[in-house]
């Protein structure tokens, strides 16, 4: 069984037709990379998977793991085991990464029926993933990313995947802003979530990510559709060629 | 109210078992509805009260008389008719109360569970008649002991009229004169309860004070009057409030709070006030019509205030500090939450007049639903007072489109040295910090008390631990149902 189908889906913010028509199918153990000029509609896309208010859906329909999708809330989306790196993450003051996570995790927790995380539990874990990820604990008793510098906040969208620990992961320009360094630390920690009850969907600018991240298909998004489908090659070729080289109008999208 | 119990159970640990019945003399008599000189006359002759103080109920009274109700707060109401109302009247008898939680609005009952309040405790806060009420008395004795050990007093303001004489003589009303307002004077003119608090010099209280082990009469917040002073080089902490809301039929509240501080002394007062906001279409509710002021009189001594208001349909509430002894320090915390149709117009007053004194204004005010949420404050600095410092800062967070949040600061400076900052923003909870939350599995009221508790964490930090992680959740409840 597909871990998530999207079929024929169509989106409007504000009666702006945004989404035309995608269809997408993602099996449990892949890794999709969807690539696409500005404004084409990726976030919109992911906003749509993960149910933010105001994305209408006029038509089409979203399965996860045979549950439609679109008749869950947002936050039941998430405890299904959805997380969203957000292209631009959110700060939250007066709200330290530590005790949003706490939360997030027992809430998750709370709606699949399990026990609160003991405290101690949370403590190991969250050491252990900002070793990993090479983050200073310090940064974990920030508030939620008030005052983090771009990749900052990416990585502590990375420490909230690690913790987490999502079955469906849609990567919204995470390697955006990020220096060399960081991003293998970031393309490391992707790689840790793959896994054969696991998908990932990337979304990006740059083949660079798809160097350490290495996706079984690309899409390309434009004007509201998938225009095309490959293996990693395509996103060589778009790398080489941009947008026009594959018959895309950039200023049409 | 929770943790409250805990630190009650510790204490009856320390005491033992329950020796001693707890028998009060209900059967009092009313006293007619009304207010008229006779009806302070009988309040003060049960009350056994000295000549003095009734004459000085009499003086607040004719005063009282001559005095408009103020109508410069930004707030809407009915006023209420003072001739309606009865000043004197025993607690309920158990055949007015519900027989058991069932018959308890479960409305109530709902938010008490989510506070994680323990059944005997919801029957005594929800007013149940429950024949084995907790054994009050000889907790507070225990607790007392401990106190009297140090030489604080903590015992009802009437007690302290009759066994103090001198001490209420000198302070009750040295700070909020029975004329101050309009409020202030009815309080003065007909008070029935309240608190008394004396630290001797030199010694740090060794608990929390909190209402809870004093009082043991239901229904007594109507009209309270509370009386501190740290002698020089004390240190009180003070808890006044429930996080649970009480039952209580008053509609009209109108207390009094003086606290004094002497040399090097600090006092710190926590509120919690909880009491009934109304329901959702502004019907019913309590009126709050507060006056807490603090005088600094001893150098480099000490006052702050925090307060968590989350309840009262309406909130007209302004505790203050008089800075007088020299490098004295002024504080206020404020936490003010209104939803639905609630209206709150609250502040401090931050009075530099000694020098080398210095104040700090924390105040958050949320406003969703159809609430008005008014930060009302006046720094002023006397000629006299040299190298003043005052730093305001006032953050109000919308939720909604229908609120409303006002700040409306005085700033009256008398001498050039002053130092004055004043800062002020007011916020949304924006749909992205919405979602994010959303998205990270929390559900739409633990992500709007997640950021509302983000917001107002400088001041929930001030809060002693006893009440924090409780106030923490009620600021979620205050909100359900106004965000989606
Ligand atoms: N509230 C809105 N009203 C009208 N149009 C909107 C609204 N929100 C988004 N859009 C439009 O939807 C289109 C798709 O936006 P989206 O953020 O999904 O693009 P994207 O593919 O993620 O672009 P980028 O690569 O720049 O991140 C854009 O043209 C954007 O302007
Ligand atoms: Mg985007």
């Amino acid at each position: 069984m597909a871990m998530l189908e999207i079929k024929n889906l169509h989106v409007e913010v504000d009666g702006q037709k945004i989404l035309k028509g995608i269809n997408l199918t993602i099996n449990p153990g892949e890794v999709h990379a969807i690539m696409g000029p500005n404004g084409a509609g990726k976030s919109t896309l992911s906003y749509a998977i993960c149910g933010k208010e105001g994305y209408e859906i006029t038509e089409g329909s979203v399965t996860f793991n045979g549950k439609d999708f679109l008749e869950l809330e947002p936050h039941e989306r998430a405890a299904e085991g959805v997380f969203l790196g957000f292209q631009y993450p959110v700060e939250i003051p007066g709200v330290s990464n530590m005790n949003f996570l706490k939360a997030a995790i027992n809430s998750i927790r709370k709606y699949r029926g399990e026990d609160e995380l003991p405290a101690v539990e949370f403590l190991k874990l969250i050491r252990a993933k900002a070793a990993e990820l090479e983050v200073d604990p310090e940064m974990l008793k920030r508030s939620v990313n008030v005052g983090f510098s771009g990749g900052e906040k990416k990585r502590n969208e990375m420490i909230q995947m690690a913790m987490l620990d999502p079955i469906f992961s849609v990567l919204d320009e995470t390697d955006s802003g990020l220096d060399i360094d960081a991003l293998r630390i970031v393309a490391d920690g992707i790689n840790r979530m793959r896994g054969q009850d696991k998908a990932i969907l990337v979304i990006t600018h740059y083949q660079r990510l798809l160097d350490y991240v290495v996706p079984d298909f690309v899409h390309v998004l434009a004007g509201g559709k998938i225009v095309k489908s490959g293996d990693k090659s395509l996103a060589l070729k778009l790398e080489k060629d941009g947008y026009a080289g594959i018959g895309i109008d950039e200023n049409a999208a | 109210m929770a943790s409250t119990l805990e630190t009650r159970k510790k204490v009856e640990e320390v005491a033992g078992e329950y020796k001693y019945g707890f028998v009060t003399d209900i059967e009092m008599v009313k006293a007619p509805k009304g207010l008229n000189e006779d009806v302070i006359r009988f309040i003060s002759a049960k009350k056994k009260e000295p000549q003095w103080l009734l004459d000085w109920r009499l003086k607040a009274y004719r005063h009282w008389l001559t005095m408009e109700e103020p109508d410069w707060a930004m707030l809407n109401y009915k006023k209420p008719d003072f001739q309606d109302i009865y000043y004197y009247a025993a607690p309920k008898s158990s055949d007015d109360r519900p027989k058991s939680l069932d018959e308890v609005d479960p409305e109530l009952l709902r938010t008490y569970e989510k506070l994680g309040i323990s059944l005997q405790e919801q029957e005594v806060l929800a007013g149940v008649a429950v024949d084995v009420v907790f054994d009050s008395v000889s907790v507070a004795t225990t607790f007392r002991k401990t106190l009297e050990e140090k030489g604080v007093i903590f015992c009802s303001i009437s007690e302290a009229a009759q066994e103090y004489p001198d001490m209420m003589k000198k302070y009750l009303g040295s700070v909020v004169p029975a004329g101050d307002n309009f409020y202030a004077a009815l309080n003065s003119a007909v008070f029935t309860d309240g608190t008394f608090v004396y630290v001797p010099k030199g010694v740090r209280c060794p608990m929390e004070l909190s209402t809870y082990f004093r009082i043991n009469e239901a229904n007594t917040g109507q009209f309270e009057r509370t009386l501190i002073i740290a002698d020089d080089e004390s240190y009180v902490s003070y808890l006044e409030g429930c996080t649970a809301p009480m039952r209580d039929e008053n509609q009209l509240h109108a207390a009094v709070v003086e606290l004094i501080a002497l040399e090097k002394s600090e006092i710190k007062y926590s509120t919690v006030q909880n009491w009934y906001p109304g329901d959702k279409d502004g019907k019913g509710g309590i009126y709050n019509f507060v006056t807490k002021r603090a005088a600094c009189r001893g150098k480099k001594s000490k006052v702050s205030w925090t307060q968590v208001e989350t309840g009262s349909a309406i909130t007209w509430k302004y505790p203050s500090c008089i800075l007088q002894g020299d490098g004295s320090v002024g504080e206020f915390y404020s936490v003010a939450i209104t939803n639905n149709h609630q209206q709150a117009d609250t502040g401090t007053k931050m009075i530099h007049i000694g020098k080398n004194t210095s104040s700090t204004i924390i105040s958050k005010g949320i406003s969703a639903g159809k609430a008005q949420n008014t930060y009302r404050g006046l720094v002023k600095v006397l000629p006299n007072a040299e190298n003043t410092r005052n730093f305001t800062q006032c953050d109000s967070l919308l939720i909604g489109d229908e609120c409303g949040a006002h700040t409306v600061p005085y700033i009256e400076v008398k001498n050039p040295t002053a130092q004055i900052e004043h800062e002020a923003t007011t916020s949304k909870i924006s749909e992205e910090q919405l979602f994010y939350c959303l998205q990270r599995g929390l559900d739409v009221e633990e992500s709007v008390s997640l950021i509302v508790n983000g917001f107002c964490k400088e001041v929930m930090m001030q809060l002693p631990m006893e009440f924090a992680v409780e106030a923490q959740k009620l600021l979620g409840i205050s909100l359900e149902g106004s965000v989606g």
